[in-house]
């Protein structure tokens, strides 16, 4: 097995995130474009975690997994709340931090 | 690749890497290029779900597990939810994309390059040797109860504070 | 080689007490000052009357101990003032004066993070001592004046708080034994300076210039920190080696002074380190926060503006003098960043004090310009004449602030405004106007003042050491600032009376006016104003309350009370007297003995003790010649093994008459001039003074006299804004919505924001320091900027990730 193997899934993941996080409108799909970037991280922890051959990297991504739960919890729930104040979720229209 | 690689690189191992990870990237791809959402949420569960099979290939099969049903589980009941209750139409949209949304292209490609130059030089010719075994649940779980027992405590509390700002937010009053 | 054994002293080993002290006092006094009797002055006024006797106390001991090394304590106290020693001719260099003398380095650990410990703790040397003792005596000073001056704020106590506060800042950062410590007191005093600038925040106009002297100083702040960040990691592994870490400021000397530091490391650290210093300091680029901040109270500039703030910058510089002098080859090249920026800032200062109406904006110019000189003086390798121009000029500049407080505080009704309200007030005033003038005859250079002692130095310096191009830079400079000040001495304190100085007062329509846009903004609004007293005076007289002491019994101006004279007549008699102390002239050198430290090697292991460990040191003695140039020793030769250098050997310029004839000269031609030009300008114009207060008179003395004394505002306005900014700001601008927003989805986004940092930072920098076009270019920034602050996540992440890429590509790059 390669090493670059996973890095380089982790990493164009990575990037495909990235991208959606710049390119979506929707902030649902921001979220999950979110999710992507935190799942590669989660991949390349694993396959250290492998390379090393401890547990460790497994515990983190485990927390990572725990707090990506908790984000998407949270961040949905702020979605609900903007979507039922402005009738949209289009982030281009949320611009109260214009300056 | 020369005959010492042949023998330490498992082959059917990386053909099971590409075939997971094909579909896995697609399915990224489709994510964040998709019109309709509800697709976008359906592509997310394949990815996430070529996670978890990564996870079994490469010998952390809890941490597999426990994609498997946060993330599926949970985490896309979640979005589906999302989905429903903040939109009124399912079906194909044609403004999902911000105007400037180019300008994602340039800035993930040059981290993609940057991140590729950074794996393929220093860890190109690595081989990670194959382990004996799948890492026993019982390890994870000592860490978990020794030196990470603070972080693992501090977590319990994040997902706490998290439900009940979730619940606060999303509460109509 | 000598063993000597250092004398040290409890001061000396628990100097660290002197900022402890009044910082605990700050804490009183907010706690429990408005419940005092004084308002919580008291505790102030105690907690650095204690650090000033503990720093005398320090410096005593440190003059015993330069003396246990050199071995002859002859004129240990006796000569502070002695004029016995006058009349001797000029006096040879000492012959034990060549010894390095161990500073008093004491440390404890602050806090530890990764192996690397943080400390706190104290480097003692005659540098430290100096300026503790100055800062220690003219706070004290600037806190008995203020008893008075601010009798009756309403946060008389908040201000009592943020002077200690402030003053234990500068004396944390003047005993700094590291660079984590230097930048504590540092940003200490940026706060305080930012509380006390805005003392008077009801006013729009002070609170501006609070949130301008803070921020223009944090421009230079970030050049501190990136600095030390340099410093640390070229430092570092030299600094450990002997026992010591990279933020050690003496581990830091000794390892620029090794030959082990790379050349481009220490470039590169020292030009960070002097950003800083350019912003504190109130140099060239970053020197228009200093003007603004008169907005303060008139003991805040004092104190700020003579032996505090602006110090720091200069402190900075002195301090770390061998990562400079190795990092700019000061004394081997021509040119260098420290004497061209101090240079372009002696004469930019010098003439904007001309066309100043404000006599307090007369004098911040004044103190940009005399920083100019501390900073040439560095530049070209006059280490100590610099250091002694901090000195000298912190007592007459402290007292000609003073004294304008004083003017305005008994004699102008709360104006600054020397044309409108000023004017022959030397009868009324006597005492104010005789300290006024010794001080100016100080800060002009004129012989046998102390500011001729310091100033002639650094000009006779850097003759001496080849910068010609500088020597007459200082030369024009001891003009200017003689014409200068006799045309302000002129106005305030002779002629005719005008407006509040002969009595009148003012009309309250007055205050609508922005009396801190001193630029031009004046000439062209007196028209419609009329008389104006400086806003936050004539407002903060009703707003303020402190209006309780009787101004609207007095039918004219008057001497101000005892506790704004004596310490004026106590700065005044300093302002002569504190120059002797290292006066060739007249054969007192004491400055050089015990404040320079001497650039000899010093055997290393014995110079990393720590705790006050002085038990016996080896010193390297060598001989010291008095002007040649040096070819060999610290400084121009790496160490021998096992030696280190924590300063370089500079060379010192012999004083003769005939050198500083020039100067002198060029001082008393500078007062004629300007005296005759102000009888023939101000003089045959008295008349119309009268007529000042009426609403058309100013229209007409404006047009026949300000005409061409504002012809600087006219360069800044009419060809440095119109023909460079405008255009710039144009190109930009169509730059901005023509090409960029065309292919606004492609890369567009870095290219708009260089555009935009082009924009913002020509336009501003150059508006700043320019006149009149500010209102309409800050909001055309405004709009320029907004793009960037669209609201937009998305855009935001784009910003984030793209600038989170190149960080990591430059990462590559440099470990590649």
């Amino acid at each position: 097995m390669y090493a670059v193997n996973f890095l380089l899934l982790g990493a164009v993941m990575f990037s495909i995130g990235v991208f959606g996080v710049i390119a979506r409108r929707n902030a649902v799909m921001v979220l999950m474009s979110i999710e992507l970037i935190l799942n590669a991280v989660n991949v390349n922890l694993i396959a250290f975690a492998l390379m090393n051959g401890s547990a460790e990297g497994h515990v983190f991504a485990l927390y990572v997994i725990a707090v990506a739960a908790a984000e998407v919890g949270v961040g949905l729930a702020m979605v609900l709340m903007i979507y039922r104040n402005r009738r949209s979720i289009a982030l281009d229209e949320l611009s109260a931090l214009k300056g | 690749m020369n005959a010492l690689l042949a023998a330490d690189v498992n082959v059917a191992q990386n053909v099971g890497f590409y075939v997971i990870a094909a579909p896995m990237l697609y399915g990224a791809l489709r994510v964040v290029t998709t019109r309709n959402v509800v697709h976008g949420a359906l592509w997310l569960v394949v990815v996430l779900g070529g996670v978890a099979a990564q996870y079994v290939l490469a010998a952390a099969e809890f941490v597999a597990v426990s994609q498997v049903m946060v993330y599926i589980g949970a985490v896309m009941v979640l979005f589906l939810f999302g989905i429903m209750l903040t939109r009124a139409t399912i079906g194909a949209e044609t403004d999902l994309n911000n105007r400037g949304w180019g300008i994602g292209i340039p800035v993930a490609l040059l981290l993609l390059g940057t991140l590729a130059f950074v794996i393929l030089d220093e860890f190109g010719s690595s081989v990670i040797e194959e382990p004996a075994a799948p890492m026993a649940t019982t390890a994870i779980s000592d860490i978990y109860l020794r030196e990470g027992l603070v972080p693992f405590i501090a977590l319990s509390f994040v997902l706490l504070a998290a439900a009940i700002g979730a619940i606060v937010l999303a509460r109509k009053d | 080689m000598t063993a000597a054994t250092l004398s040290s002293g409890w001061f000396l080993e628990n100097a660290w007490l002197i900022p402890l002290i009044p910082a605990i006092g700050f804490a009183l006094i907010i706690s429990l000052g408005k419940r005092m009797p004084q308002g919580g002055s008291e505790i102030g006024i105690a907690s650095i009357a204690a650090s000033f006797v503990i720093s005398a106390g320090a410096a005593w001991q440190w003059i015993q101990r330069v003396n246990s090394v050199s071995g002859d304590g002859e004129h240990a106290l006796g000569g502070v003032f002695g004029f016995a020693r006058a009349i001797l001719p000029a006096a040879s260099e000492e012959g034990g004066k060549a010894a390095y003398v161990e500073p008093v380095i004491r440390s404890w650990t602050w806090w530890q993070s990764g192996g690397l410990e943080f400390g706190l703790g104290q480097h003692i040397d005659g540098l430290a001592v100096m300026l503790l003792l100055l800062v220690t005596f003219i706070s004290l000073l600037v806190q008995v004046y203020s008893t008075e001056y601010v009798a009756g704020d309403r946060r008389y106590t908040h201000f009592f708080a943020s002077l200690t506060l402030f003053s234990a800042g500068m004396l944390v950062m003047v005993l700094a034994e590291n660079m984590i410590q230097l930048i504590l007191g540092w940003e200490i005093m940026g706060l305080c300076s930012f509380m006390l600038i805005g003392h008077w925040w009801e006013e729009k106009a002070n609170s501006t210039a609070a949130l301008k002297a803070f921020f223009t100083v944090r421009v230079g702040d970030v050049g501190l920190l990136v600095g030390t960040a340099i410093i640390f990691f070229g430092a570092n592994d030299w600094a450990v080696a002997n026992g010591s870490n990279g933020f050690s400021i003496q581990a830091i000397s000794g390892w620029a002074m090794s030959g082990e530091a790379s050349q481009s490391v220490l470039f590169w650290g020292g030009v960070a380190l002097f950003i800083a210093s350019i912003g504190k300091s109130g140099q060239f680029p970053l020197h228009t926060w200093l003007p603004d901040a008169m907005a303060g109270p008139t003991p805040v500039s004092s104190l700020l503006h003579s032996s505090t703030m602006v110090v720091a910058g200069v402190f900075l510089v002195a301090r770390l003098y061998p990562v400079f002098f190795v990092g700019f080859d000061i004394l081997d090249t021509q040119f260098n960043l420290i004497a061209i920026i101090g240079g372009i800032t002696i004469v930019i200062a010098a003439a904007l004090a001309f066309v100043q109406d404000d006599i307090k904006k007369v004098l911040a110019y004044s103190t940009v310009s005399q920083l100019g000189y501390m900073m040439l003086g560095l530049g070209v390798g006059a280490w100590l004449p610099a250091v002694f121009h901090i000195f000298t000029h912190a007592f007459f500049k402290c007292a000609l602030f003073l004294a304008a407080g004083s003017v305005s505080h008994s004699g102008s009704h709360h104006s600054f405004d020397m044309k409108k309200d000023m004017g022959g007030l030397w009868r009324k005033m006597p005492v104010t106007a005789g300290t006024w003038m010794i001080s100016t005859a100080a800060l002009c250079g004129i012989p046998f003042f102390s500011g001729f002692f310091s100033k002639d130095e650094i000009i006779d310096n850097a003759h001496n050491n080849g910068y010609d191009v500088f020597y007459y830079v200082g030369l024009a400079g001891a003009f200017m600032t003689a014409a200068y000040m006799t045309r302000a001495t002129y106005l305030t304190f002779f002629g005719k009376a005008r407006g509040a100085a002969a009595g009148e007062h003012h009309d309250e329509h007055a205050t609508g006016h922005d009396a801190h846009d001193a630029h031009g903004h004046d000439a062209q609004d007196h028209g419609d104003h009329g008389h104006d007293a400086h806003g936050h005076d004539a407002q903060g007289h009703d707003a303020h309350g402190h209006d309780d002491h009787g101004h609207g019994a007095h039918a004219g101006p008057h001497e101000s009370p005892w506790r704004i004279t004596a310490p004026l007549v106590i700065l005044a008699a300093l302002a002569i007297g504190s120059g002797y102390l290292n006066a060739p002239a007249v054969g007192t050198e004491y400055f050089l003995k015990w404040v320079e430290p001497v650039g000899a090697e010093v055997e290393l292991a014995a110079s990393h003790g720590d705790d006050g460990d002085h038990g016996d040191e080896a010193l390297g003695f060598g001989a010291l010649a008095a002007s040649e140039g040096y070819s060999e020793g610290c400084g121009y030769t790496d160490p021998a093994e096992g030696k280190v250098c924590y300063a370089p050997k500079v060379p010192h310029a012999v004083f003769t008459w005939g050198k500083a004839a020039p100067s002198i000269v060029l001082v008393f031609a500078g007062i004629a001039v300007s005296a005759w030009l102000s009888l023939g300008v101000f003089g045959d114009r008295r008349n119309p003074f009268r007529g000042l207060t009426t609403r058309f008179a100013p229209a007409r003395w404006v047009h026949t006299l300000l005409v061409n004394k504002y012809y600087l505002d006219h360069l800044y306005e009419r060809v440095i804004v119109r023909a460079v900014a405008h255009p710039i700001a144009a190109a930009a601008y169509w730059v901005n919505q023509h090409i960029l927003d065309g292919i606004v989805n492609g890369v567009g986004t870095s290219g708009r924001r260089t555009g935009e940092w082009v924009y913002r930072n020509v336009d501003q920098r150059v508006v700043d320091g320019a006149v009149n076009a500010s209102g309409f270019v800050a909001s055309e920034t405004g709009h320029a900027l907004q793009p960037v602050q669209s609201g937009r996540v998305n855009q935001y992440g784009a910003l984030l990730f793209g600038a989170a890429t190149v960080g990591a590509i430059v990462l590559i790059l440099v470990n590649i």
